[in-house]
């Protein structure tokens, strides 16, 4: 490529990391993201030693850096159903609702009774199953418009879980849930484990089957899809039961580490934040191509810079603004219209310069 | 003779190499009907839309009542008095009639509508046409024919010297056309120039005064519309002289022996197959090994029949038949499990996907059989991929390459093998020469007859007649979404499948739409 009229000046690490791109298209699009997060890292290795502090209290692992994995464990979770969801062409509005939903029927029945944490679980998974037919069978059959439908879901399912707990906040003690929520195992978190192996299940059941294929197709292109006998319908219909499932298992690990449920703010705009997190991680909103590192990365991004924000004094409240400026930085340098017109320029000013 | 009112000469137009206009010229008179006929590709939508300055153009002048003209819009072309309606209406269906003839030029009075002088003005663009309509109605609450009307109107309102009407007929139903037809012989009649595009010939017939004929974006001609017989204008839209030589054009395709083709159980059996608007029943039998031709005008039903074979779409009526049973096909997935494959005619929006890989792409349609569960291995992928890259010579930097960078002849031979790999009983292909260069356009052909060989039956769809004639043994001949004809042996000749598609005999009382 352009190699030769580099400044010789130049590291070789990076000829190294570009040729090492361009063999490998699909780790293209994690450039960016996780040029924002190095960027970050370097700044609090700068500024800020104390980020890095790793402290073990009873052999468990605390600092900011594992505050801010699990902060971020929710909008992770969220994020890599919403990943498939929108690889697939659709998007997901409800996953909140359907973390209060989940949450707060599991939060009622262990008030009401011996429930053993299996039986919890397998009622999450239930509710999940539910609202994730009922978001995929409205988008894929009926052919309503992804953000109608989800959106149905998203007010059916608040207003669900408010009438679960009567509107109130409950208490949760139930030691599997803890565990789920704040346990450790061998002195790491485990709902930070938890995200590592849901990853891992996700990425090997789209990419040694292919299911990934097939999700990637028919956001790209439906109608070519289904007259290459790919079933679109099952696909969306699979995509958002999946995302639902994810949503349902970040209400619990929710419920887990707080030890109660708000069935009004459980959840409340995740949603967001993980289409937030997918897009910023390199999934185009218009589906096709995912990376569920990416989304991983992105999540990362959002979180380690609120958190660095607020560490360096500024409040909570304006947190926000330094956050959407980010996400507009890392979009348009993913947009290509613009990295077209970035290198003609850039390739214009060599030529000047020469 | 009356003036001419738009010279455009010499119109060279180019998309990324590929030509879509070469030293066109067309000549529209004031207070005639221009026809501007050809088939799919041949540049009639590319040459109205450097008219109206959609498109740039890349060489050529435009002179337009006198003066020389270079529009770089719509709004700049109807400015000059350039004016289009297209097939599909541009109207907002949610407001009135009213508004949507003034839309962006209401009067006003200090910036607040007028909303009774607007009523009047668009009552009165409508009496021009000699409608009468209440105009506060809802546009939506009007016929197609109506709103097509609405759309003149609008129009004509911007003082329109020049009318471009590009295929208004096609969702109209008899009833309305002949009320679009009076319209236009009544603006004819006040002097305005009217440039019609359809691919109805009792149409052109009926209203068109002359006829400038495109094929392959070059001009084939210019004609008086009552000095040139149908026969040849489907001569000349097909690129095909009806002189002696024609009908001699040596049919390559080996030819069953008739009693063989019938005692064999055919491929695919088809009765009394239609759907309501978009085909009448039909018949057809294919055979093992046998290339069964689909030829037709634009318009005449060839790619809704394939569709109803490939079940993309649901037939209304009508059985079919693959190996002797009875299939129903309500999808592509159910074809393709019974050995059908279909290659369809809008390779972008139906046969690629983008910004998936050249390997992605190709095994595609093998995987989606296979189920999700059963990964082909990626050595696998590969081999086919490279086997089919290696067969037909696809040109792309290496099986990952998005697809969408590779050139559309590439594109569509990835698109073949897509099929080829899944090794399909019958194989649609519904113009697969499409916009694609000479050579690709001779391999492909080659390729269909080595799939005959191999005992793979073929329905090759084609607006080239020479093409049809060449890899067909059997030709099936619609007309108006009707089937017409079946030509087989000796019969299969460019000459005897224009008689067909010209309808001899029934010239003037073709509907222009099937019921």
């Amino acid at each position: 490529m352009t190699k030769e009229d580099s400044t010789p000046t130049r590291p070789r690490v990076f000829a190294a990391l570009r040729s090492f791109f361009i063999r490998h298209p699909s780790l293209q699009r994690l450039i960016w993201p996780l040029a924002g997060l190095g960027l970050l890292v370097l700044f609090n290795l700068m500024f800020d030693r104390a980020f890095f502090e790793i402290t073990t209290r009873d052999g468990n692992l605390y600092g900011p850096v594992m505050t801010i994995l699990r902060l971020a464990v929710k909008v992770m979770l969220l994020a890599i159903g919403m990943t498939l969801v929108i690889a697939a062409g659709g998007v997901d509005l409800s996953v909140g609702s359907v973390m209060a939903v989940a949450g707060a029927l599991v939060a009622y029945l262990s008030t009401q009774g011996d429930w053993p944490f299996a039986a919890l679980l397998g009622v999450a998974v239930l509710v999940a199953l539910v609202a994730g037919a009922f978001n995929g069978t409205l988008v894929a059959f009926a052919g309503l418009q992804p953000i109608v439908a989800t959106l149905i879901m998203m007010v059916l399912g608040r207003g669900l879980a408010l009438s679960i707990t009567g509107g109130l906040p409950i208490s949760v003690q139930d030691p599997g849930l803890e565990f789920l929520g704040r346990g450790f195992v061998a002195g790491i978190p485990a709902p930070i484990l938890l995200v590592v192996a849901v990853v891992v299940i996700t990425g090997i059941a789209c990419r040694m089957t292919a299911l990934g294929l097939f999700i990637e197709a028919v956001g790209d292109n439906e109608n070519a899809s289904r007259m290459s006998g790919v079933n679109a319908r099952g696909i969306k219909l699979f995509a958002y039961v999946f995302c639902a499932l994810c949503a349902a298992l970040a209400g619990l690990v929710t419920v887990g580490d707080v030890g109660r449920v708000e069935p009004d703010r459980l959840g409340q705009m995740l949603e967001l934040d993980a289409i937030t997190a997918v897009v910023v991680g390199g999934t185009v909103l218009t589906g096709g191509r995912f990376s569920l590192v990416g989304s991983i990365v992105g999540a990362l991004l959002i979180q380690t810079l609120t958190v660095t924000l607020i560490r360096q004094g500024m409040p909570s409240d304006v947190a926000p603004v330094p956050k959407a400026l980010v996400i507009i930085a890392v979009c348009l340098l993913q947009s290509p219209r613009l990295r077209a017109q970035l290198a003609a320029w850039r390739s214009g000013v060599r030529r000047v310069g020469a | 003779m009356s003036k001419a009112i738009l010279e455009m000469r010499n119109i060279s137009k180019a998309f990324g190499g590929v030509k879509a206009l070469d030293d066109v010229r067309l000549t529209v008179r004031a207070g005639e009907i221009h026809a501007l006929m050809g088939e799919n590709g041949a540049g009639k939508s590319t040459l109205i839309k450097v008219l109206t300055g959609v498109h740039g153009r890349d060489g050529g002048t435009i002179e337009f009542d006198g003066r020389a003209i270079s529009p770089r819009s719509p709004k700049e072309a109807e400015a000059h008095g350039i004016s289009t309606v297209y097939q599909e209406i541009n109207l907002i269906p949610t407001l009135s009639v009213a508004e949507n003839i003034m839309l962006g030029r209401q009067p006003k009075s200090f910036g607040i509508i007028r909303w009774q002088a607007m009523r009047r003005q668009a009552a009165r663009a409508l009496a021009r046409l000699g409608l009468e309509l209440d105009v506060t109605r809802e546009l939506r609450s009007c016929s197609i024919a109506i709103q097509q009307l609405v759309a003149i109107a609008r129009a004509l309102d911007v003082q329109a010297k020049l009318l471009i009407l590009d295929e208004p007929t096609s969702s109209l139903d008899e009833q309305e056309c002949a009320a679009l037809f009076d319209v236009m012989r009544r603006l004819r009649g006040e002097g305005l120039a009217i440039l019609f595009v359809t691919h109805f010939l009792d149409q052109v017939y009926a209203m068109t005064d002359r006829i400038t004929v495109l094929r392959n974006g070059e001009v084939v001609g210019e004609f008086e519309t009552s000095g040139l017989p149908r026969l040849e204008l489907i001569g000349k839209m097909l690129g095909r002289e009806l002189k002696e030589e024609a009908r001699a054009t040596k049919n390559v395709a080996g030819r069953v022996p008739e009693e063989a083709r019938e005692s064999s159980v055919p491929v695919l059996e088809v009765k009394a197959l239609g759907r309501r608007g978009a085909m009448h029943p039909v018949d057809l039998r294919i055979g093992e090994g046998e290339v069964v031709g689909l030829a037709g005008l634009l318009g005449s039903g060839r790619t809704e029949m394939a569709r109803m074979l490939f079940g993309a779409d649901r037939p209304d009526s009508g059985e079919i038949r693959v190996r002797g049973e009875v299939a129903s096909l309500p999808s592509p997935r159910k074809a393709i499990r019974r050995g059908l494959a279909f290659c369809p005619e809008d390779r972008k929006a139906e046969g690629i996907i983008p910004n998936l890989s050249v390997r992605e792409n190709l095994v595609l349609a093998l995987q989606a059989s296979r189920g999700p569960a059963r990964l082909l291995a990626r050595a696998e992928q590969l081999q086919i991929v490279e086997n089919y890259i290696r067969l037909l010579d696809i040109r792309t930097p290496g099986t990952e390459a998005p697809i969408r960078n590779l050139s559309g002849g590439n594109q569509q031979k990835v698109l073949l093998a897509r099929w080829l790999a899944l090794q399909p009983t019958l194989i649609i292909l519904d113009e697969p020469t499409r916009g694609i260069d000479v050579g690709a356009k001779a391999e492909i052909e080659r390729l269909v007859a080595s799939l005959r060989e191999k005992g793979m039956s073929v329905l090759f769809i084609s607006s080239e007649l020479e093409e049809v004639v060449r890899v067909s043994q059997r030709v099936i001949v619609l007309r108006d979404r009707r089937k017409v004809g079946e030509l087989g042996g000796d019969d299969v000749n460019e000459h005897s499948i224009m008689s067909l598609i010209a309808g001899h005999g029934t010239d003037h009382n073709v509907k222009p739409r099937g019921a």
